[in-house]
């Protein structure tokens, strides 16, 4: 009993025993793959069996997407290239190149308090801790430990998970964090006087440097002002299909070179006093409460 | 079919098939109403054969769980090991009870481990879960009388002693 309350500190403050738990997770996989195989087999058997006519139907279907997302990269392509010659001109170029890999969910139940799956490609794939997963339409999570052939995905919907963001609209930096509800996130960090309207696109930052810049993650559901509150109480809905995915994509960015004024520099205080410390870890606070989970190492400037 | 070994056997597997139902998958709205059934099947375990199951099974059990299904390391060790250690002390008045005197005792049992599980995730995280929370040890209990049958046809079937 005492062991296992000393395990249970020890895991929620340290993560020394990530290793451990990466072992013990490889034995349970078997497990793993039983419970998901029923689906599996019924999905096969649904494509096996599946008549010629769904097929073309399907097939007809795909490659009319296909020609349509093409169109669109094409003109992606174009605006990248034009992005990077405008950016030579200011001097600040940055290489944005992102590698995928397919990944699918398992068929498996978690702790129904926690938001995290478990999908079917592990370190033998090149999965690693920390590395972003997206679905077709935003960010998902984060995996937070690996096996050979399984890794655990934290939503960005779990309570412990928070995420650097900003308002696609006007650039305004903020935090996003779980509720713990699947569908719901929220911006705690925000005074009550800043620019944000509901329908807002909330795209990742790309601060704290485990995310990519630049995806989807949410759209903003409800503000709630009130005049008495230093903050207002605003939700976001990701976009992310976060219970209805079944393809998630684990993504590697090609490591960047991130321009020099994107890091901030704790001796740029607008206002210099003597009492610097006091003032700036006040000011900070909402902005380092919110590192405290495995987000983001960098220093965040508190968004105003 | 008998002998330490095959005992052993029969015994791991119960509880593998308790913890497929523990991440079997259920549609969203029976999610939080799974009931504990390792918790179960390791109860029985503890109250028939309180010589072979102990607290240390109890914790590595609850170990395992943890991984399985992704909560904190030792949250399920914590509950599982002090409900078997009650269990234990208890076994032998539990044993001579009718169905649904047992199914209250368990419910107790239950509920503590429950409890334990809630003050755990508790000080560790803000996610307050609703009163659904507490139908988990109910069903739970309202499934001991079958799970007490198939388990001791189970034992008597494999000569488990």
């Amino acid at each position: 009993m005492v062991l296992s309350l000393i395990l249970l500190v020890v895991d929620h403050r340290f993560h020394h025993l990530q290793h451990l738990r990466s072992t013990l997770a490889f034995l349970t996989y078997p497990l793993h793959y039983l419970a998901d195989l029923p689906f599996t087999a019924t999905h096969w058997l649904d494509e096996t069996t599946s008549s010629r006519e769904t097929l073309r139907a399907q097939n007809r279907n795909l490659r009319d997407q296909n020609l349509h997302l093409l169109a669109e990269l094409q003109k992606y392509e174009s605006l990248q290239a034009e992005n990077m010659r405008l950016r030579d001109l200011v001097d600040s170029s940055f290489k944005v190149g992102d590698r995928v890999l397919v990944a699918e969910l398992s068929s498996v139940d978690l702790d129904p308090y926690k938001q995290q799956v478990i999908i079917n490609k592990g370190s033998a794939s090149g999965a690693f801790e920390g590395q972003p997963v997206l679905d077709a339409h935003a960010v998902m999570g984060q995996v937070i430990s690996v096996t050979p052939f399984s890794s655990t995905v934290l939503l960005i919907t779990d309570t412990s998970h928070a995420l650097p963001v900003q308002v696609l609209r006007n650039g305004l930096r903020t935090i996003a964090v779980g509720t713990g509800r699947i569908g719901e996130l929220k911006l705690p960090y925000l005074p009550t006087n800043s620019d944000i309207v509901e329908g807002d696109l909330l795209v990742t930052s790309g601060l704290g440097g485990k995310f990519p810049p630049g995806y989807p993650v949410a759209t903003v559901t409800r503000i709630d002002r009130s005049p008495d509150a230093p903050f207002s109480s605003i939700l976001a809905q990701p976009r992310a299909h976060l219970d209805r995915s079944r393809e998630v994509l684990l993504v590697w960015t090609v490591p960047s070179q991130l321009p020099a004024s994107y890091v901030p520099d704790p001796a740029d205080d607008p206002e210099p006093q003597p009492e610097v410390p006091a003032q700036s870890e006040a000011e900070l606070k909402p902005g380092t409460e919110a590192q405290a989970p495995t987000v983001s190492p960098v220093p965040q400037e508190p968004a105003t | 079919m008998s002998g330490p070994g095959n005992g052993r056997l029969a015994i791991l597997i119960t509880l593998c098939v308790a913890m497929l139902l523990m991440i079997l998958p259920m549609p969203e709205w029976a999610r939080p109403f799974r009931p504990q059934w390792v918790t179960l099947v390791l109860l029985y375990w503890a109250i028939a054969l309180p010589h072979r199951i102990g607290v240390g099974s109890g914790f590595i059990v609850g170990i395992v769980l943890d991984v399985l299904t992704g909560t904190l390391l030792g949250q399920h060790a914590l509950g599982l090991s002090i409900v078997i250690f009650i269990a234990i002390q208890l076994h032998q008045r539990i044993r001579v009870f009718p169905f649904w005197q047992q199914s209250l005792g368990i419910l107790i049992l239950l509920v503590i481990e429950h409890l334990l599980a809630l003050w755990v995730s508790g000080a560790t995280r803000g996610v307050t879960p609703g009163l659904a929370y507490w139908a988990v040890p109910l069903i739970g209990a309202l499934l001991w009388p079958w799970v007490f049958v198939t388990l001791r046809k189970t034992r008597r079937h494999f000569k488990v002693v």
